[in-house]
């Protein structure tokens, strides 16, 4: 532990020195600099889509999570008498805040999808439908349904339980998705770096081997390398996320009834899941460099 | 200081060096001589750790050179100065800052670097050429360079590995001359090289010992040379 801290305090602190030991170009600088930018990139997409994602299908939970609806299905001469026995009921069940039937009108409106506008609803034997709308609290539906059953045979109590249990499992799982899309550009960031890391300390051997020479410890020359590749990362990863930051702005707002994709983007602040994304990508090349430059180290005496 | 206890190295299935005892001892001036081939450079990485003997023991100040850890080994090349045939400098960094790379790694603060690199390239003869990048020097100068780096923390072994092999005659009394006034200064000094006139120019300047490897082994000289 202490060796990390002495490491990251070496890695903020910088060292004017050790930096110069390690020559300044070559192609592992572009390759570091493009594969966390690109990778950061990405992330910003995996973290807005996921988001995106999350939020629809937590809206369409939330919107279903303290309603339900009553169906009574029965003769037509039986639909009013239930309709009202029902209403008792609600009217006298703890939990919920509100029950109305839902006028023809409503019912024609829910319907025209399937058959038009001009369904002769009063004519037809449909069910009648009744909103209710819930406390926080919520009601007891088992015992709702047993005193229904009782009171009103031809009622059917729908909580939306079986639509808003999918919709929230879709919501984790998606978030869990993006969590998962985020680590594996991790691991592919690492493996770039890593791969760049040892480019860069096997084009240096001699580098490594005047220092080992001098009296360099291990420390020093693993922290020049570092550096710079931590460095070079949280660049990288800083300008592919503002990149990708301003490329999911400049996406079409959200509209209502647009539908999913061009709700892609982050509200509220959520941006600010933004923030860690660099300093991941830096945290990533430090291990990968460290371990790369320590495994390199050993073949030198 | 350094010691050799009856120690063999072996590399590739064969054996490149083998019994050797010796020890160094403060302040002397010696010479290793032998056919190119022989093992001198072998025997000069034993000597400052760079390889680890493969039967035998070395001491370095006192330490097992097998028991060593890496920061042991950092320490000790800091008492060990060592000048490689090659020289092995970072090629991007001027000669000021190549000189002083053993007090940069060791975190010696900037004024001391500044008031020890001075005087020392001014001993070498390379004060101007401070701010020259490594591949802008010739052979002497690089040569003269490694001596300086070699001598910067002021070390109490100085290992030169063929220093004069790539300079002119001249240019080779100009070196010798340096390491003779290091071990005057105490400094113990081992020059590895093949340069017979070399090692007799030295004798009649200073009170050195010539040891000669052959057959794998390393042996005192006689007086013939």
């Amino acid at each position: 532990m202490k060796k990390i801290i002495a490491s990251v305090s070496g890695l903020i602190g910088g060292n004017s020195q050790a930096d110069k030991m390690v020559p300044p170009t070559g192609f592992t600088v572009r390759l570091t600099l493009f594969a966390s930018g690109a990778m950061a990139f990405l992330a910003v997409f995996a973290l807005a889509l996921s988001m995106a994602s999350g939020r629809l299908a937590q809206r369409w939970g939330d919107e279903l999570a303290h309603s339900s609806t009553l169906r009574i299905s029965a003769p037509v001469e039986q639909i009013a008498a239930q309709t009202a026995a029902a209403m008792q009921v609600l009217s006298t069940t703890p939990g919920i805040e509100n029950a109305r039937p839902m006028s023809s009108a409503e019912q024609r409106a829910l319907l025209s999808p399937w058959f038009g506008p001009d369904l002769p609803v009063e004519n037809l034997p449909i069910p009648q439908l009744i909103e209710i709308e819930e406390t926080s609290g919520g009601y007891d539906a088992a015992g709702l349904r047993l005193r229904l059953q009782a009171e009103v045979p031809g009622a059917v109590l729908d909580d939306h339980t079986r639509w808003r249990r999918p919709l929230q499992q879709a919501a984790g799982r998606l978030r869990l998705l993006g969590i998962l899309s985020i680590l594996l550009i991790a691991a592919v960031t690492g493996a770039i770096i890593t791969l760049a890391a040892n480019a860069a300390l096997s084009a240096n051997s001699q580098v490594i081997r005047v220092l080992r020479l001098v009296g360099a410890q291990d420390d020093y020359i693993t922290m020049a390398f570092v550096r710079r590749f931590t460095l070079r990362a949280l660049t990288g990863a800083a300008v592919g996320t503002l990149v990708g930051f301003i490329a999911v702005l400049l996406l079409p707002s959200a509209q209502d009834n647009a539908g999913f994709l061009t709700g892609l983007g982050f509200s509220g602040l959520s941006f600010l899941w933004l923030f860690p994304l660099p300093i991941l990508a830096a945290l990533v090349a430090f291990f990968a460099t460290g371990a790369a430059a320590r495994r390199t180290l050993s073949e030198f005496r | 200081m350094i010691e050799l206890d009856n120690i063999a190295y072996s590399y590739g299935g064969g054996e490149l060096l083998s019994d050797i005892t010796l020890s160094l001892q403060p302040g002397s001036f010696y010479f290793l001589t032998g056919p190119s081939g022989a093992g001198k450079t072998t025997f000069m990485k034993l000597c400052y750790g760079a390889l680890t003997p493969t039967a035998g023991s070395a001491r370095l100040f006192g330490q097992d050179v097998r028991k060593m850890t890496r920061v042991d080994q950092a320490n000790t090349r800091r008492r060990i100065g060592v000048v490689h045939q090659d020289c092995q400098f970072l090629d991007h960094l001027p000669l000021n800052e190549n000189v002083a790379l053993p007090l940069t790694v060791s975190g010696k603060d900037n004024l001391e670097q500044v008031s020890n690199l001075k005087e020392l390239l001014a001993w070498v003869g390379l004060k101007n050429r401070a701010l020259a990048l490594p591949p802008e020097l010739s052979g002497g100068e690089r040569q003269r360079a490694a001596l300086a780096r070699a001598v910067i923390m002021s070390p109490d072994v100085v290992l030169a590995d063929e220093p004069t092999g790539n300079v002119d005659w001249e240019m080779s009394q100009r070196l010798l001359q340096l390491l003779i006034e290091l071990n005057k200064m105490g400094k113990t000094v081992l020059i590895a090289t093949h340069d017979m006139n070399l090692i007799r120019t030295a004798k009649s300047k200073v009170q050195a010992r010539v040891l000669r490897i052959a057959n794998r082994r390393v042996q005192l000289a006689g007086a013939d040379l």
